[in-house]
Protein backbone atom coordinates (compact mmCIF):
# COMPACT_ATOMS: atom_id res chain seq x y z
CA UNK A 1 0.00 0.00 0.00
CA UNK A 2 1.06 3.52 -0.62
CA UNK A 3 2.47 5.54 2.20
CA UNK A 4 1.64 8.79 0.43
CA UNK A 5 -0.90 10.95 2.13
CA UNK A 6 -4.44 10.72 0.83
CA UNK A 7 -4.49 14.13 -0.91
CA UNK A 8 -1.30 13.34 -2.87
CA UNK A 9 -2.77 10.03 -3.97
CA UNK A 10 -6.00 11.70 -4.89
CA UNK A 11 -4.53 14.42 -7.05
CA UNK A 12 -2.32 11.93 -8.89
CA UNK A 13 -5.32 9.78 -9.71
CA UNK A 14 -7.22 12.92 -10.68
CA UNK A 15 -4.53 14.03 -13.13
CA UNK A 16 -4.33 10.53 -14.56
CA UNK A 17 -8.10 10.38 -15.00
CA UNK A 18 -8.16 13.79 -16.69
CA UNK A 19 -5.49 12.66 -19.16
CA UNK A 20 -7.21 9.34 -19.91
CA UNK A 21 -10.65 10.85 -20.42
CA UNK A 22 -9.24 13.76 -22.45
CA UNK A 23 -7.61 11.22 -24.76
CA UNK A 24 -10.87 9.32 -25.12
CA UNK A 25 -12.81 12.54 -25.75
CA UNK A 26 -10.39 13.85 -28.36
CA UNK A 27 -9.85 10.64 -30.25
CA UNK A 28 -12.82 10.78 -32.69
CA UNK A 29 -11.80 14.27 -33.79
CA UNK A 30 -8.27 13.07 -34.47
CA UNK A 31 -9.53 9.94 -36.21
CA UNK A 32 -11.85 11.98 -38.42
CA UNK A 33 -9.00 14.25 -39.41
CA UNK A 34 -6.96 11.19 -40.38
CA UNK A 35 -9.95 9.56 -42.06
CA UNK A 36 -9.47 6.43 -39.96
CA UNK A 37 -12.73 4.83 -38.86
CA UNK A 38 -11.25 1.61 -37.46
CA UNK A 39 -9.67 3.47 -34.53
CA UNK A 40 -13.07 4.75 -33.44
CA UNK A 41 -14.67 1.30 -33.53
CA UNK A 42 -11.69 -0.14 -31.74
CA UNK A 43 -11.78 2.52 -29.02
CA UNK A 44 -15.49 1.89 -28.47
CA UNK A 45 -14.54 -1.71 -27.79
CA UNK A 46 -11.82 -0.56 -25.38
CA UNK A 47 -14.24 1.65 -23.47
CA UNK A 48 -16.85 -1.12 -23.23
CA UNK A 49 -14.32 -3.53 -21.75
CA UNK A 50 -13.02 -0.73 -19.53
CA UNK A 51 -16.50 -0.50 -17.98
CA UNK A 52 -16.47 -4.26 -17.35
CA UNK A 53 -12.93 -4.02 -15.94
CA UNK A 54 -13.89 -1.13 -13.63
CA UNK A 55 -16.80 -3.19 -12.31
CA UNK A 56 -14.56 -6.19 -11.70
CA UNK A 57 -11.93 -3.96 -10.11
CA UNK A 58 -14.53 -2.80 -7.62
CA UNK A 59 -15.04 -6.30 -6.21
CA UNK A 60 -11.63 -7.80 -7.02
CA UNK A 61 -9.36 -4.89 -6.15
CA UNK A 62 -11.31 -3.48 -3.22
CA UNK A 63 -13.20 -6.49 -1.93
CA UNK A 64 -10.76 -9.32 -2.76
CA UNK A 65 -13.57 -11.21 -4.48
CA UNK A 66 -11.85 -13.02 -7.35
CA UNK A 67 -14.84 -13.59 -9.60
CA UNK A 68 -13.96 -15.98 -12.41
CA UNK A 69 -17.40 -15.65 -13.94
CA UNK A 70 -17.62 -11.94 -14.49
CA UNK A 71 -18.01 -12.29 -18.26
CA UNK A 72 -21.40 -13.88 -17.58
CA UNK A 73 -22.74 -10.40 -16.84
CA UNK A 74 -21.23 -9.07 -20.04
CA UNK A 75 -23.04 -11.79 -21.95
CA UNK A 76 -26.22 -11.50 -19.94
CA UNK A 77 -26.43 -7.77 -20.60
CA UNK A 78 -25.76 -8.31 -24.29
CA UNK A 79 -28.41 -11.04 -24.58
CA UNK A 80 -31.01 -8.93 -22.76
CA UNK A 81 -30.67 -6.19 -25.37
CA UNK A 82 -30.50 -8.58 -28.33
CA UNK A 83 -33.43 -10.77 -27.24
CA UNK A 84 -35.62 -7.73 -26.60
CA UNK A 85 -34.64 -6.42 -30.04
CA UNK A 86 -35.53 -9.79 -31.55
CA UNK A 87 -39.03 -9.23 -30.16
CA UNK A 88 -39.17 -5.73 -31.55
CA UNK A 89 -38.41 -3.87 -28.34
CA UNK A 90 -35.62 -1.44 -29.13
CA UNK A 91 -36.06 1.42 -26.74
CA UNK A 92 -33.53 2.13 -24.04
CA UNK A 93 -36.30 2.98 -21.57
CA UNK A 94 -37.20 -0.72 -21.59
CA UNK A 95 -33.94 -2.45 -22.45
CA UNK A 96 -31.74 -0.65 -19.92
CA UNK A 97 -33.95 -1.30 -16.84
CA UNK A 98 -34.48 -4.91 -17.96
CA UNK A 99 -30.74 -5.43 -18.46
CA UNK A 100 -29.87 -3.95 -15.07
CA UNK A 101 -32.65 -5.89 -13.32
CA UNK A 102 -31.71 -9.22 -14.89
CA UNK A 103 -28.00 -8.79 -14.19
CA UNK A 104 -28.67 -7.50 -10.68
CA UNK A 105 -30.95 -10.42 -9.90
CA UNK A 106 -28.48 -12.96 -11.30
CA UNK A 107 -25.73 -11.37 -9.21
CA UNK A 108 -27.94 -11.34 -6.12
CA UNK A 109 -28.81 -15.03 -6.36
CA UNK A 110 -25.40 -16.36 -7.43
CA UNK A 111 -23.58 -13.93 -5.16
CA UNK A 112 -25.65 -14.93 -2.13
CA UNK A 113 -24.47 -18.51 -2.67
CA UNK A 114 -20.90 -17.81 -3.84
CA UNK A 115 -20.12 -15.42 -1.00
CA UNK A 116 -20.68 -18.19 1.53
CA UNK A 117 -17.30 -19.45 0.32
CA UNK A 118 -13.80 -17.98 0.30
CA UNK A 119 -10.62 -18.09 -1.73
CA UNK A 120 -10.27 -20.86 -4.27
CA UNK A 121 -13.82 -22.06 -3.62
CA UNK A 122 -15.18 -18.64 -4.48
CA UNK A 123 -13.18 -18.66 -7.73
CA UNK A 124 -14.51 -22.11 -8.62
CA UNK A 125 -18.14 -21.41 -7.77
CA UNK A 126 -18.22 -18.13 -9.72
CA UNK A 127 -16.60 -20.00 -12.62
CA UNK A 128 -19.33 -22.63 -12.36
CA UNK A 129 -22.12 -20.03 -12.44
CA UNK A 130 -20.40 -18.34 -15.38
CA UNK A 131 -20.25 -21.61 -17.29
CA UNK A 132 -23.90 -22.27 -16.48
CA UNK A 133 -24.79 -18.97 -18.12
CA UNK A 134 -22.54 -19.83 -21.06
CA UNK A 135 -24.12 -23.22 -21.71
CA UNK A 136 -27.59 -21.80 -21.24
CA UNK A 137 -26.81 -19.28 -23.98
CA UNK A 138 -25.47 -21.97 -26.33
CA UNK A 139 -28.68 -23.95 -25.87
CA UNK A 140 -30.99 -21.03 -26.67
CA UNK A 141 -31.79 -22.32 -30.14
CA UNK A 142 -34.57 -19.75 -30.57
CA UNK A 143 -31.91 -17.06 -30.23
CA UNK A 144 -29.18 -18.51 -32.39
CA UNK A 145 -27.70 -20.99 -29.94
CA UNK A 146 -24.00 -21.50 -30.62
CA UNK A 147 -24.04 -19.19 -33.62
CA UNK A 148 -25.19 -16.14 -31.72
CA UNK A 149 -27.79 -13.63 -32.66
CA UNK A 150 -27.57 -10.66 -35.00
CA UNK A 151 -29.18 -7.37 -34.00
CA UNK A 152 -30.52 -5.50 -37.02
CA UNK A 153 -29.78 -2.07 -35.62
CA UNK A 154 -29.00 -0.36 -32.36
CA UNK A 155 -30.92 0.51 -29.23
CA UNK A 156 -33.21 3.50 -29.71
CA UNK A 157 -33.55 6.44 -27.37
CA UNK A 158 -37.23 7.43 -27.09
CA UNK A 159 -37.78 6.38 -30.69
CA UNK A 160 -34.67 8.13 -31.99
CA UNK A 161 -32.06 6.10 -33.83
CA UNK A 162 -29.30 8.52 -32.93
CA UNK A 163 -27.08 5.71 -31.62
CA UNK A 164 -26.76 4.50 -35.22
CA UNK A 165 -24.36 7.41 -35.72
CA UNK A 166 -20.84 6.26 -34.96
CA UNK A 167 -19.76 9.45 -33.23
CA UNK A 168 -22.89 9.76 -31.12
CA UNK A 169 -22.58 6.13 -30.05
CA UNK A 170 -18.91 6.70 -29.24
CA UNK A 171 -19.70 9.56 -26.88
CA UNK A 172 -22.58 7.70 -25.27
CA UNK A 173 -20.19 4.84 -24.47
CA UNK A 174 -17.66 7.35 -23.16
CA UNK A 175 -20.37 8.92 -21.02
CA UNK A 176 -21.24 5.49 -19.62
CA UNK A 177 -17.58 4.79 -18.83
CA UNK A 178 -17.18 8.15 -17.12
CA UNK A 179 -20.35 7.61 -15.09
CA UNK A 180 -19.32 4.12 -14.02
CA UNK A 181 -15.83 5.29 -13.12
CA UNK A 182 -17.11 8.20 -11.02
CA UNK A 183 -19.75 6.01 -9.40
CA UNK A 184 -17.17 3.37 -8.50
CA UNK A 185 -14.81 6.03 -7.12
CA UNK A 186 -17.57 7.44 -4.98
CA UNK A 187 -18.49 4.00 -3.67
CA UNK A 188 -14.88 3.21 -2.83
CA UNK A 189 -14.50 6.47 -0.88
CA UNK A 190 -17.79 6.08 1.01
CA UNK A 191 -18.56 4.42 4.33
CA UNK A 192 -19.68 1.40 2.35
CA UNK A 193 -16.37 1.32 0.51
CA UNK A 194 -14.43 1.52 3.75
CA UNK A 195 -16.26 -1.53 5.10
CA UNK A 196 -15.54 -3.37 1.85
CA UNK A 197 -11.83 -2.58 1.99
CA UNK A 198 -11.69 -3.36 5.71
CA UNK A 199 -13.25 -6.78 5.14
CA UNK A 200 -10.58 -7.47 2.54
CA UNK A 201 -7.85 -6.87 5.13
CA UNK A 202 -9.34 -8.71 8.10
CA UNK A 203 -12.78 -10.20 8.30
CA UNK A 204 -12.18 -11.10 11.95
CA UNK A 205 -11.46 -7.48 12.82
CA UNK A 206 -14.73 -6.39 11.25
CA UNK A 207 -16.73 -8.96 13.17
CA UNK A 208 -14.97 -7.89 16.34
CA UNK A 209 -16.20 -4.31 15.93
CA UNK A 210 -19.70 -5.46 15.10
CA UNK A 211 -19.81 -5.63 11.30
CA UNK A 212 -20.85 -8.72 9.38
CA UNK A 213 -19.20 -8.17 5.97
CA UNK A 214 -21.47 -10.59 4.06
CA UNK A 215 -24.22 -8.12 3.11
CA UNK A 216 -21.65 -5.48 2.11
CA UNK A 217 -19.84 -7.92 -0.15
CA UNK A 218 -23.13 -9.04 -1.67
CA UNK A 219 -24.25 -5.49 -2.48
CA UNK A 220 -20.85 -4.73 -4.02
CA UNK A 221 -21.17 -7.91 -6.07
CA UNK A 222 -24.61 -6.87 -7.30
CA UNK A 223 -23.41 -3.35 -8.21
CA UNK A 224 -20.47 -4.85 -10.13
CA UNK A 225 -22.79 -7.29 -11.90
CA UNK A 226 -25.12 -4.52 -13.02
CA UNK A 227 -22.20 -2.40 -14.21
CA UNK A 228 -20.83 -5.31 -16.25
CA UNK A 229 -24.36 -5.85 -17.59
CA UNK A 230 -24.36 -2.28 -18.86
CA UNK A 231 -21.03 -3.00 -20.59
CA UNK A 232 -22.67 -6.06 -22.16
CA UNK A 233 -25.60 -4.01 -23.44
CA UNK A 234 -23.14 -1.58 -25.03
CA UNK A 235 -21.10 -4.46 -26.46
CA UNK A 236 -24.19 -5.89 -28.18
CA UNK A 237 -24.87 -2.46 -29.67
CA UNK A 238 -21.27 -1.97 -30.74
CA UNK A 239 -21.08 -5.28 -32.59
CA UNK A 240 -24.82 -5.46 -33.44
CA UNK A 241 -24.35 -9.11 -32.64
CA UNK A 242 -24.27 -11.29 -29.55
CA UNK A 243 -22.82 -14.73 -29.03
CA UNK A 244 -22.25 -17.14 -26.14
CA UNK A 245 -18.52 -16.48 -26.55
CA UNK A 246 -19.09 -13.20 -24.67
CA UNK A 247 -19.57 -15.22 -21.50
CA UNK A 248 -16.94 -17.91 -21.92
CA UNK A 249 -14.51 -18.41 -19.09
CA UNK A 250 -11.67 -17.16 -21.31
CA UNK A 251 -13.37 -13.82 -21.34
CA UNK A 252 -13.69 -13.85 -17.54
CA UNK A 253 -9.98 -14.61 -17.35
CA UNK A 254 -9.18 -11.75 -19.71
CA UNK A 255 -11.13 -9.36 -17.50
CA UNK A 256 -9.06 -10.45 -14.50
CA UNK A 257 -5.87 -9.97 -16.55
CA UNK A 258 -7.00 -6.44 -17.48
CA UNK A 259 -7.55 -5.54 -13.83
CA UNK A 260 -4.27 -7.06 -12.65
CA UNK A 261 -2.33 -5.61 -15.60
CA UNK A 262 -3.62 -2.11 -14.89
CA UNK A 263 -3.15 -2.36 -11.15
CA UNK A 264 -5.20 -3.98 -8.41
CA UNK A 265 -6.84 -1.43 -6.20
CA UNK A 266 -6.94 1.32 -8.81
CA UNK A 267 -10.08 2.03 -10.81
CA UNK A 268 -8.15 4.09 -13.31
CA UNK A 269 -5.77 1.15 -13.54
CA UNK A 270 -8.65 -1.03 -14.71
CA UNK A 271 -9.30 1.36 -17.60
CA UNK A 272 -5.60 1.52 -18.48
CA UNK A 273 -5.41 -2.26 -18.16
CA UNK A 274 -8.36 -2.84 -20.50
CA UNK A 275 -6.89 -0.46 -23.07
CA UNK A 276 -3.40 -1.98 -22.84
CA UNK A 277 -4.71 -5.51 -23.11
CA UNK A 278 -6.81 -4.85 -26.21
CA UNK A 279 -4.14 -2.73 -27.91
CA UNK A 280 -1.47 -5.35 -27.27
CA UNK A 281 -3.79 -8.09 -28.50
CA UNK A 282 -4.50 -6.09 -31.67
CA UNK A 283 -0.90 -5.09 -32.37
CA UNK A 284 0.75 -8.38 -31.48
CA UNK A 285 -1.76 -10.46 -33.43
CA UNK A 286 -0.71 -8.52 -36.54
CA UNK A 287 2.78 -9.98 -36.21
CA UNK A 288 1.92 -13.51 -35.21
CA UNK A 289 -1.09 -15.61 -34.41
CA UNK A 290 0.87 -16.85 -31.39
CA UNK A 291 0.65 -13.39 -29.85
CA UNK A 292 -0.01 -14.85 -26.41
CA UNK A 293 3.57 -16.15 -26.42
CA UNK A 294 4.69 -12.52 -26.28
CA UNK A 295 1.85 -11.25 -24.14
CA UNK A 296 2.35 -13.90 -21.44
CA UNK A 297 5.94 -12.97 -20.55
CA UNK A 298 4.98 -9.28 -20.74
CA UNK A 299 2.26 -9.84 -18.15
CA UNK A 300 4.71 -11.73 -15.94
CA UNK A 301 7.18 -8.81 -16.14
CA UNK A 302 4.51 -6.26 -15.24
CA UNK A 303 3.35 -8.33 -12.28
CA UNK A 304 6.96 -8.92 -11.11
CA UNK A 305 8.38 -5.44 -11.55
CA UNK A 306 5.39 -3.19 -11.28
CA UNK A 307 3.54 -4.80 -8.42
CA UNK A 308 0.98 -2.04 -8.54
CA UNK A 309 0.35 -2.79 -12.24
CA UNK A 310 0.88 -0.46 -15.21
CA UNK A 311 -0.65 2.45 -13.30
CA UNK A 312 2.24 2.34 -10.81
CA UNK A 313 4.80 2.59 -13.62
CA UNK A 314 3.52 6.02 -14.65
CA UNK A 315 5.60 9.04 -13.55
CA UNK A 316 5.02 9.79 -9.88
CA UNK A 317 3.53 6.37 -9.43
CA UNK A 318 3.68 4.28 -6.31
CA UNK A 319 7.26 3.16 -6.00
CA UNK A 320 6.79 0.09 -3.87
CA UNK A 321 3.34 -1.13 -4.67
CA UNK B 1 -23.82 -6.31 44.89
CA UNK B 2 -24.64 -5.10 41.40
CA UNK B 3 -25.83 -7.50 38.74
CA UNK B 4 -22.76 -8.88 36.90
CA UNK B 5 -22.24 -7.51 33.39
CA UNK B 6 -21.00 -10.90 32.19
CA UNK B 7 -21.87 -14.27 33.66
CA UNK B 8 -20.67 -17.65 32.40
CA UNK B 9 -22.80 -20.50 33.66
CA UNK B 10 -21.44 -24.04 33.51
CA UNK B 11 -19.70 -23.59 30.15
CA UNK B 12 -18.36 -26.80 28.56
CA UNK B 13 -16.50 -27.44 25.33
CA UNK B 14 -14.57 -30.49 24.20
CA UNK B 15 -12.53 -31.36 21.15
CA UNK B 16 -13.11 -35.10 21.00
CA UNK B 17 -12.04 -36.50 24.37
CA UNK B 18 -10.11 -33.36 25.26
CA UNK B 19 -12.12 -31.11 27.54
CA UNK B 20 -10.85 -27.61 26.81
CA UNK B 21 -13.56 -25.93 28.86
CA UNK B 22 -14.99 -27.88 31.74
CA UNK B 23 -17.93 -26.52 33.77
CA UNK B 24 -16.61 -22.98 33.80
CA UNK B 25 -18.70 -20.49 35.73
CA UNK B 26 -17.45 -17.00 36.40
CA UNK B 27 -18.73 -13.47 36.33
CA UNK B 28 -17.48 -9.94 35.80
CA UNK B 29 -19.09 -7.11 37.78
CA UNK B 30 -19.50 -3.60 36.42
CA UNK B 31 -16.26 -1.65 36.59
CA UNK B 32 -14.27 -4.65 37.72
CA UNK B 33 -11.12 -6.13 36.24
CA UNK B 34 -11.41 -9.87 36.47
CA UNK B 35 -8.25 -11.65 35.33
CA UNK B 36 -8.07 -15.22 34.09
CA UNK B 37 -4.67 -16.82 34.44
CA UNK B 38 -3.52 -20.33 33.78
CA UNK B 39 -0.59 -22.28 32.37
CA UNK B 40 -0.19 -22.81 28.63
CA UNK B 41 -2.87 -25.12 27.27
CA UNK B 42 -5.27 -24.33 30.10
CA UNK B 43 -7.91 -23.32 27.56
CA UNK B 44 -7.78 -19.55 27.95
CA UNK B 45 -7.99 -18.73 24.25
CA UNK B 46 -10.83 -21.20 23.72
CA UNK B 47 -12.67 -19.57 26.60
CA UNK B 48 -12.20 -16.12 25.04
CA UNK B 49 -13.45 -17.51 21.74
CA UNK B 50 -16.66 -18.73 23.37
CA UNK B 51 -17.27 -15.46 25.20
CA UNK B 52 -16.63 -13.32 22.10
CA UNK B 53 -18.71 -15.60 19.89
CA UNK B 54 -16.13 -16.97 17.46
CA UNK B 55 -16.55 -20.44 19.02
CA UNK B 56 -19.76 -22.14 20.14
CA UNK B 57 -19.78 -23.89 23.53
CA UNK B 58 -21.10 -27.46 23.73
CA UNK B 59 -23.27 -26.60 26.73
CA UNK B 60 -23.77 -23.86 29.27
CA UNK B 61 -25.00 -20.29 29.04
CA UNK B 62 -23.40 -16.89 28.57
CA UNK B 63 -25.32 -13.92 29.91
CA UNK B 64 -24.19 -10.44 28.97
CA UNK B 65 -25.73 -7.18 30.10
CA UNK B 66 -28.90 -8.85 31.32
CA UNK B 67 -29.57 -11.12 28.37
CA UNK B 68 -28.60 -14.53 27.07
CA UNK B 69 -26.06 -14.11 24.24
CA UNK B 70 -25.06 -17.77 23.93
CA UNK B 71 -26.55 -18.06 20.44
CA UNK B 72 -25.51 -14.60 19.15
CA UNK B 73 -22.78 -14.38 16.49
CA UNK B 74 -19.64 -12.38 17.19
CA UNK B 75 -20.67 -9.20 15.40
CA UNK B 76 -23.99 -9.07 17.25
CA UNK B 77 -22.22 -9.43 20.61
CA UNK B 78 -19.86 -6.63 19.61
CA UNK B 79 -22.90 -4.50 18.86
CA UNK B 80 -24.27 -5.26 22.30
CA UNK B 81 -21.05 -3.88 23.81
CA UNK B 82 -18.90 -6.98 24.24
CA UNK B 83 -15.61 -5.99 22.63
CA UNK B 84 -12.50 -8.10 22.36
CA UNK B 85 -8.86 -7.56 21.59
CA UNK B 86 -6.75 -10.26 20.01
CA UNK B 87 -3.73 -12.17 21.23
CA UNK B 88 -2.21 -11.85 17.78
CA UNK B 89 -2.80 -8.26 16.75
CA UNK B 90 -5.74 -7.97 14.40
CA UNK B 91 -5.80 -4.53 12.81
CA UNK B 92 -6.41 -3.32 9.27
CA UNK B 93 -2.80 -2.82 8.11
CA UNK B 94 -3.46 -0.82 4.94
CA UNK B 95 -5.69 1.68 6.74
CA UNK B 96 -4.22 4.50 8.77
CA UNK B 97 -4.62 4.40 12.54
CA UNK B 98 -7.36 7.01 12.19
CA UNK B 99 -9.21 4.96 9.57
CA UNK B 100 -9.04 1.90 11.81
CA UNK B 101 -10.74 3.76 14.64
CA UNK B 102 -13.16 5.61 12.34
CA UNK B 103 -14.40 2.30 10.96
CA UNK B 104 -15.16 1.15 14.50
CA UNK B 105 -17.07 4.39 15.17
CA UNK B 106 -18.90 3.89 11.90
CA UNK B 107 -19.90 0.36 12.96
CA UNK B 108 -21.29 1.84 16.16
CA UNK B 109 -23.60 4.14 14.20
CA UNK B 110 -25.58 1.35 12.62
CA UNK B 111 -25.39 0.15 9.05
CA UNK B 112 -22.82 1.46 6.59
CA UNK B 113 -24.91 1.23 3.43
CA UNK B 114 -24.01 4.83 2.67
CA UNK B 115 -22.55 5.23 -0.76
CA UNK B 116 -22.38 8.91 -1.55
CA UNK B 117 -20.40 10.93 0.96
CA UNK B 118 -16.64 10.71 1.08
CA UNK B 119 -15.95 9.21 4.48
CA UNK B 120 -12.35 10.46 4.71
CA UNK B 121 -13.72 14.03 4.63
CA UNK B 122 -16.22 13.40 7.41
CA UNK B 123 -14.73 15.92 9.84
CA UNK B 124 -16.93 14.89 12.75
CA UNK B 125 -16.03 11.23 12.39
CA UNK B 126 -12.33 12.02 12.06
CA UNK B 127 -12.38 14.28 15.11
CA UNK B 128 -13.96 11.58 17.23
CA UNK B 129 -11.45 9.02 15.92
CA UNK B 130 -8.59 11.35 16.80
CA UNK B 131 -10.01 11.78 20.30
CA UNK B 132 -9.92 8.00 20.81
CA UNK B 133 -6.35 7.85 19.50
CA UNK B 134 -5.32 10.70 21.81
CA UNK B 135 -6.57 8.80 24.85
CA UNK B 136 -4.03 6.11 24.12
CA UNK B 137 -1.23 8.49 23.16
CA UNK B 138 -1.47 7.73 19.45
CA UNK B 139 -2.54 11.18 18.25
CA UNK B 140 0.75 11.81 16.45
CA UNK B 141 0.39 8.51 14.57
CA UNK B 142 -3.12 9.10 13.20
CA UNK B 143 -2.03 9.30 9.54
CA UNK B 144 0.41 6.39 9.66
CA UNK B 145 -0.66 3.11 8.00
CA UNK B 146 -1.48 0.81 10.90
CA UNK B 147 0.68 -1.95 9.45
CA UNK B 148 3.82 0.13 9.98
CA UNK B 149 3.17 0.96 13.65
CA UNK B 150 5.41 -0.58 16.30
CA UNK B 151 4.12 -3.65 18.12
CA UNK B 152 3.24 -1.70 21.23
CA UNK B 153 1.47 0.95 19.17
CA UNK B 154 -0.57 -1.74 17.44
CA UNK B 155 -1.55 -3.05 20.86
CA UNK B 156 -2.66 0.43 21.87
CA UNK B 157 -4.50 0.84 18.56
CA UNK B 158 -6.46 -2.35 19.25
CA UNK B 159 -7.55 -0.82 22.53
CA UNK B 160 -8.49 2.44 20.83
CA UNK B 161 -10.60 0.50 18.32
CA UNK B 162 -12.36 -1.38 21.12
CA UNK B 163 -12.98 1.83 23.08
CA UNK B 164 -14.42 3.53 19.99
CA UNK B 165 -17.14 0.87 20.07
CA UNK B 166 -18.34 2.13 23.48
CA UNK B 167 -17.83 -1.22 25.16
CA UNK B 168 -19.64 -2.37 28.28
CA UNK B 169 -17.05 -5.08 28.68
CA UNK B 170 -13.54 -5.35 27.30
CA UNK B 171 -12.35 -8.86 26.66
CA UNK B 172 -8.58 -8.60 26.57
CA UNK B 173 -6.75 -11.61 25.18
CA UNK B 174 -3.16 -11.34 26.40
CA UNK B 175 -2.73 -7.63 25.65
CA UNK B 176 0.87 -7.75 26.89
CA UNK B 177 1.87 -10.67 24.66
CA UNK B 178 5.06 -9.94 22.78
CA UNK B 179 5.58 -6.44 24.18
CA UNK B 180 8.81 -5.32 25.82
CA UNK B 181 9.10 -4.39 29.50
CA UNK B 182 8.67 -0.68 28.88
CA UNK B 183 5.66 -1.14 26.63
CA UNK B 184 4.11 -3.51 29.15
CA UNK B 185 4.48 -0.87 31.86
CA UNK B 186 2.87 1.69 29.57
CA UNK B 187 -0.04 -0.62 28.77
CA UNK B 188 -0.54 -1.37 32.48
CA UNK B 189 -0.78 2.37 33.08
CA UNK B 190 -3.27 2.73 30.22
CA UNK B 191 -5.44 -0.09 31.58
CA UNK B 192 -5.21 1.28 35.11
CA UNK B 193 -6.48 4.61 33.80
CA UNK B 194 -9.42 2.85 32.16
CA UNK B 195 -10.22 0.86 35.28
CA UNK B 196 -13.69 1.56 36.59
CA UNK B 197 -14.79 2.99 33.26
CA UNK B 198 -15.18 -0.40 31.63
CA UNK B 199 -15.56 -3.83 33.07
CA UNK B 200 -12.69 -5.99 31.84
CA UNK B 201 -12.00 -9.66 31.55
CA UNK B 202 -8.24 -9.84 31.26
CA UNK B 203 -6.57 -13.03 30.09
CA UNK B 204 -2.87 -12.53 30.61
CA UNK B 205 0.41 -14.34 31.09
CA UNK B 206 2.28 -11.44 32.63
CA UNK B 207 1.87 -12.04 36.38
CA UNK B 208 3.07 -8.64 37.53
CA UNK B 209 0.54 -6.98 35.23
CA UNK B 210 -2.26 -9.24 36.46
CA UNK B 211 -1.52 -8.66 40.14
CA UNK B 212 -1.14 -4.93 39.54
CA UNK B 213 -4.49 -4.58 37.80
CA UNK B 214 -6.98 -7.26 38.79
CA UNK B 215 -9.72 -6.96 41.40
CA UNK B 216 -10.33 -10.67 41.22
CA UNK B 217 -8.41 -13.50 39.63
CA UNK B 218 -9.65 -16.85 38.38
CA UNK B 219 -7.19 -19.65 37.79
CA UNK B 220 -7.84 -21.95 34.85
CA UNK B 221 -6.10 -25.34 34.77
CA UNK B 222 -6.94 -27.97 32.14
CA UNK B 223 -10.16 -26.18 31.27
CA UNK B 224 -11.36 -25.98 34.85
CA UNK B 225 -11.52 -23.02 37.22
CA UNK B 226 -9.58 -24.20 40.28
CA UNK B 227 -9.85 -20.98 42.26
CA UNK B 228 -11.37 -17.51 42.16
CA UNK B 229 -10.51 -14.73 44.59
CA UNK B 230 -8.72 -11.49 45.28
CA UNK B 231 -5.06 -11.30 44.28
CA UNK B 232 -4.05 -11.95 47.91
CA UNK B 233 -6.25 -15.02 48.19
CA UNK B 234 -4.91 -16.38 44.93
CA UNK B 235 -1.32 -15.73 45.92
CA UNK B 236 -1.84 -17.73 49.13
CA UNK B 237 -3.94 -20.52 47.65
CA UNK B 238 -1.92 -23.76 47.87
CA UNK B 239 -3.65 -25.39 44.88
CA UNK B 240 -2.83 -22.41 42.74
CA UNK B 241 0.77 -22.31 43.88
CA UNK B 242 1.11 -25.95 43.00
CA UNK B 243 -0.65 -25.73 39.63
CA UNK B 244 0.73 -22.52 38.41
CA UNK B 245 2.58 -19.96 40.46
CA UNK B 246 5.16 -22.47 41.61
CA UNK B 247 6.24 -23.34 38.15
CA UNK B 248 6.27 -19.64 37.22
CA UNK B 249 8.49 -18.86 40.20
CA UNK B 250 10.96 -21.51 39.12
CA UNK B 251 10.97 -20.13 35.58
Amino acid sequence: MSTQSAPARLSRELIGALIVFALFAGLPILADAMGDTFVVFFTIRIMVFAIAAVSLSLILGYGAMVSFGHAAYLGLGAYCVAILAEHGIWDVTVSLPVTLAVCGLFALVTGAISLKTRGVYFIMITLAFGQMAYYTATSLSAYGGDDGLTMWGRTEILGSTALGDRTVFYYVVLGCLLTCYLLARMIVASRFGRVLQGAKQSEMRLRAIGIDPYAYRLIAYVIAGMMAGLAGALLANAAEFVSPAYMSWHRSGELIVMVVLGGLGSLLGAIVGAASFLVLEEVLSHFTEHWRLIFGPFLVLVVLFGRGGLISLLPGGRKNG
Amino acid sequence: MAEPILALDDLCKAYGALKVTSHVSLDVRPGEIHAVIGPNGAGKTTLIGQISGSLAPDSGRIRFDGRDVTALPMHARAHAGLLRSFQITEILPAFTARENVALALQAREGHSFRFWRNVSRDADLNARADACLAELGLEARAEVPAGTLSHGEKRALELAIAMACEPKLLLLDEPMAGTGREETDRLVEVLRALKGRYAMLLVEHDMSAVFALADRISVLVYGEIVATGTPEEIRDNPRVREAYLGEEAVA
